[in-house]
């Protein structure tokens, strides 16, 4: 039996730079950075003080008070790109069967910001072990479950079918995506809402990555310190944001006239089972992962015409990652545009896998490449092709979509046109 | 990958870290005598809580279990799942360097509270102290992934990995994943869920749970299909099962317990669970369906027992709306009632215990209840001698998920 076959027929997303499809399309297409000194908190004492921000006001995206006094910031992005998603796909959820609607969100940290605020409160300042629970808020526990962003998600667009959050560290967008593919090839819902959020700018979670030195210690040019595979990389600089994507049966697709931005041609995952945060300078995993994708679509590896890269800015990635491709793609690899968007969006942790999907499906869309923006240096062990600074022109019917997570995750998604074959 | 696969998913090793059980035989005594062991919270800087009752797991030495590299960046939730998966692998008789490819195995886990009791710590060092005393673990040993990570690395296993980050239901997911996984072409995951959720701060942040009981007397806290159930109390612990493709486990001479036949998961709201009823009926019907399975083979059910009047009553409908009259007369059971809700562990330990259950022949009895006040057939007191072949395991998460999962015994399809 062919499996079914998977579209993406709407796209949301909160990043920062701009709120909004469009606005996200035009700072990756220009080039511009969003990286910049931390405002939501005081980040005095840590090492990485600079972070890609979301200037994001819930009331101006239609969030009422109602929704904003529950749901955290994290929740909150996922509402308005899922919003924004469902918007454009032109689906009348109300007249589809709710059981056959499902969710796949990702979240690498969650609610922690929220809890990191209430644990401050019953804690009084980190003085007590045994906490006071009369200072914490009423909604705490909405935090501390992190099946509360599918849940909200879910009921707002009235989803009755198998409803899950994932978290697989930085790669729990591309995992959600990829769940989210499987449930509806498998035939368990014909539609899905898929993606992930997180807002983890919040001391706790700076000052954790500060421990292991993988964040950038650029304060001083924030706005040029996300530098993916170039030589004086020092790190990542941590972001936030959320994206959706509305997948859709294609068939269910077609019978409604809806527009198909691409298909889902692969999704795979492995685990490196070699360190929580260290990756090999070989990246065998990954690879297996790409050729895994290339292997559903049947696609070759010289038919690729971008890689979105994880592109983190560590030393290890990006490196790293530069091998995993090489190893799946062989000679082609040094003729595919390979950028990393985390130099200008930040690296917002589980959310940015969703974001760079959504990225993807934008780039076929414009037939542009997005650069990697800062890029000057190259790299002896980086020597690929990776779009410096300027967004390319290019024709792109297969793109593939690769992240790395803490917990040793390797996932790659792979994206096909329209155009192109049957299976 | 193997060239002949059977597709159906088999479950070869299983392995608990319970409050009534550090062992999977000790943890089937507890459960088949009806053993309970809810008790007064005894962890440090709980006992002013107005969360009095919990299960517990007591007299647990990670250090008999896990290597010292791997106990200090980890939480006791990863203590715990790190312990069940080594005792399933040693079930399956997969300990050691498996043969084969590393890309045959894979892990995955659900987890509905994270490295509380960890974070906890260093929230303090950075709120009391400073940033630069936030040690190097907190980025592994906090987040959901950490279980999955953590048995990956030290099995070495490369398969596929992942992480249903969920309410209590994500555990029958998980499993559910788990078999996809294995008829996608993957040999052998290790699945499963174990939870810590009584560090101090982890406790405050679930007093908001409206269905949370705050009762003082450990024998009347939790007491579900009751007139008198009040809410659920919390616990800590959970199970790891070893599934693989049946024709795989046949071939490589490993006794299959039991079979994962079907599964299906529905959603209606958080809290809502007058409407739980349907999503119950239609996950239950889903599972059957999935499994080719009728309603009367049903031979016994692991109820969910939320412990609420409303919650409770939905469930004993949906047994109804979705069994027809075996609704009413198949055995249904919950053991959880005497050691407490491990969130997403509980679904796994319920597993544990319907495979234990098939195998002894034996329904375990529901520990503390006498006085059910719903039209189903809870078996209480003592347990009770059936011939088992197929169970239904259900599980309902505060946040709003439904799912059901059919076990067979042994090799049936």
């Amino acid at each position: 039996m062919t499996p079914r076959r998977v579209a993406v027929t709407g796209i949301g997303v909160v990043a920062p730079g701009g709120i909004g499809v469009p606005a996200f399309w035009d700072l990756l297409s220009d080039g511009r950075t969003a990286t910049r000194g931390i405002t939501l908190f005081d980040p005095e004492g840590l090492r990485s003080r600079i972070a890609a921000e979301c200037d994001f006001d819930p009331r101006a995206h239609g969030l009422g008070p109602a929704v904003t006094e529950r749901a955290d910031r994290y929740i909150q992005f996922a509402l308005v790109a899922a919003d924004e998603a469902v918007s454009d796909c032109g689906i009348d959820l109300a007249a589809e069967n709710p059981w056959r609607v499902a969710v796949s969100l990702g979240s690498a940290v969650g609610g922690t910001t929220r809890l990191e605020h209430d644990y401050v409160l019953v804690s009084a300042g980190g003085k007590r072990w045994d906490v006071d629970h009369r200072a914490a808020e009423p909604q705490l526990h909405l935090a501390f479950s992190p099946s509360t962003l599918a849940s909200v998600v879910a009921e707002r667009f009235g989803a009755q079918g198998p409803v899950q959050t994932v978290s697989t560290g930085c790669t729990s967008g591309l995992d959600a995506v990829g769940y989210a593919f499987h449930t509806i090839q498998d035939g368990r819902a014909d539609i899905c809402i898929a993606g992930a959020s997180d807002s983890p700018i919040s001391p706790i979670t700076m000052a954790c990555f500060d421990a292991i030195k993988a964040t950038s210690p650029n304060n001083d040019d924030p706005a040029h310190a996300s530098r993916p595979f170039d030589a004086h990389r020092d790190g990542f600089v941590m972001g936030e944001g959320a994206a959706v994507l509305v997948l859709e049966e294609l068939e269910h697709a077609r019978a409604r006239g809806a527009h198909v931005y691409c298909e889902i041609g692969g999704y795979a995952t492995f685990g490196n089972a070699y360190h929580m945060t260290g990756l090999t300078s070989e990246g065998l995993e990954m690879a297996r992962a790409i050729d895994s994708t290339l292997d559903q679509a049947r696609v070759d590896p010289t038919e690729i015409d971008y890689v979105n890269a994880h592109g983190s800015g560590t030393r290890q990635n990006d490196r790293h990652e530069t091998a995993a491709v090489k190893r799946s793609l062989g000679a082609h690899a040094y003729d595919t545009p390979m950028s990393s968007i985390k130099s200008m969006v930040g690296h917002s942790l589980g959310a940015i896998g969703a974001i760079e999907v959504v990225a993807c499906v934008l780039a076929m869309a414009h037939q542009v490449v997005p650069p990697t923006a800062n890029y000057e240096t190259p790299d002896p062990e980086c020597d690929l092709d990776y779009v410096p600074r300027t967004a390319r022109p290019r024709k792109l019917d297969n793109v593939l979509s690769v992240g790395s997570g803490f917990g040793g995750f390797q996932s790659a998604v792979l994206l096909t046109g329209t155009g192109g074959r049957t299976r | 990958m193997s060239a002949q696969r059977s597709g159906r998913t088999a479950v070869t090793g299983i392995g608990v870290v319970a409050p009534n059980g550090l062992r999977t035989d000790a943890y089937w005594k507890s459960v088949r005598e009806g053993v309970s062991v809810l008790d007064r919270i005894t962890r440090d800087g709980c006992g002013h809580l107005p969360l009095r009752v919990a299960g517990e797991v007591r007299g647990f030495d990670a250090s008999a279990f896990i290597e010292e590299t791997f106990l200090v960046q980890t939480d006791r939730f990863s203590h715990f799942a790190m312990a069940a998966a080594g005792a399933a692998l040693d079930d399956a008789g997969l300990s050691g360097k498996a043969a084969g490819s590393p890309y045959s195995v894979g892990v995955v886990t659900a987890a509905g509270s994270g490295g509380g009791e960890f974070g906890q710590r260093e929230l303090q060092k950075l709120w009391g102290q400073g940033s630069r005393y936030v040690g190097p673990y907190q980025s592994i040993a906090w987040f959901y992934a950490a279980s999955t990570g953590q048995i990956s690395i030290r099995g070495g296993f490369k398969g596929p990995c992942g992480v249903v980050a969920s309410d209590e239901a994500g555990g029958l997911d998980a499993v559910a994943h788990a078999g996809r996984a294995v008829r996608r072409g993957t040999d052998v995951v290790v699945v499963g869920a174990a939870e810590a959720p009584l560090a101090p701060y982890s406790m405050v942040c679930q007093l908001g749970y409206p269905e949370l009981s705050t009762a003082e007397d450990p024998a009347v806290a939790y007491r579900p299909f009751t007139s008198r159930a009040r809410g659920f109390v919390p616990a800590e612990g959970g199970a790891v099962l070893v599934v693989e493709d049946a024709d795989r486990a046949r071939r490589r001479g490993t006794a299959i317990r039991a079979t994962v036949a079907g599964h299906a998961a529905t959603f209606t709201g958080a809290s809502r669970w007058d409407r739980s009823r349907e999503g119950l009926a239609r996950a239950i019907q889903g599972a059957l369906d999935e499994a080719g399975c009728a309603p009367e083979e049903i031979d016994v059910v692991f109820a969910d027992a939320l412990g609420t009047p409303e919650a409770d009553r939905a469930e004993a409908l949906a047994l109804t709306d979705a069994l027809g009259p075996h609704g009413t007369r198949v055995p249904v059971t919950a053991p959880k009632a005497g050691f407490g809700r491990a969130y997403c562990g509980g679904p796994l330990l319920d597993i544990a215990a319907a495979v234990l259950a098939m195998e002894h022949g034996q329904v375990p009895p529901t520990p503390g209840v006498f006085d059910i006040c719903h039209d189903i057939d809870l078996v209480t007191t003592r347990a009770r001698p059936a011939e088992l072949r197929t169970a239904l395991i259900l599980s309902r998460g505060l946040m709003g998920s439904n799912a059901a999962l059919v076990l067979r015994q042994g090799e049936q399809a």
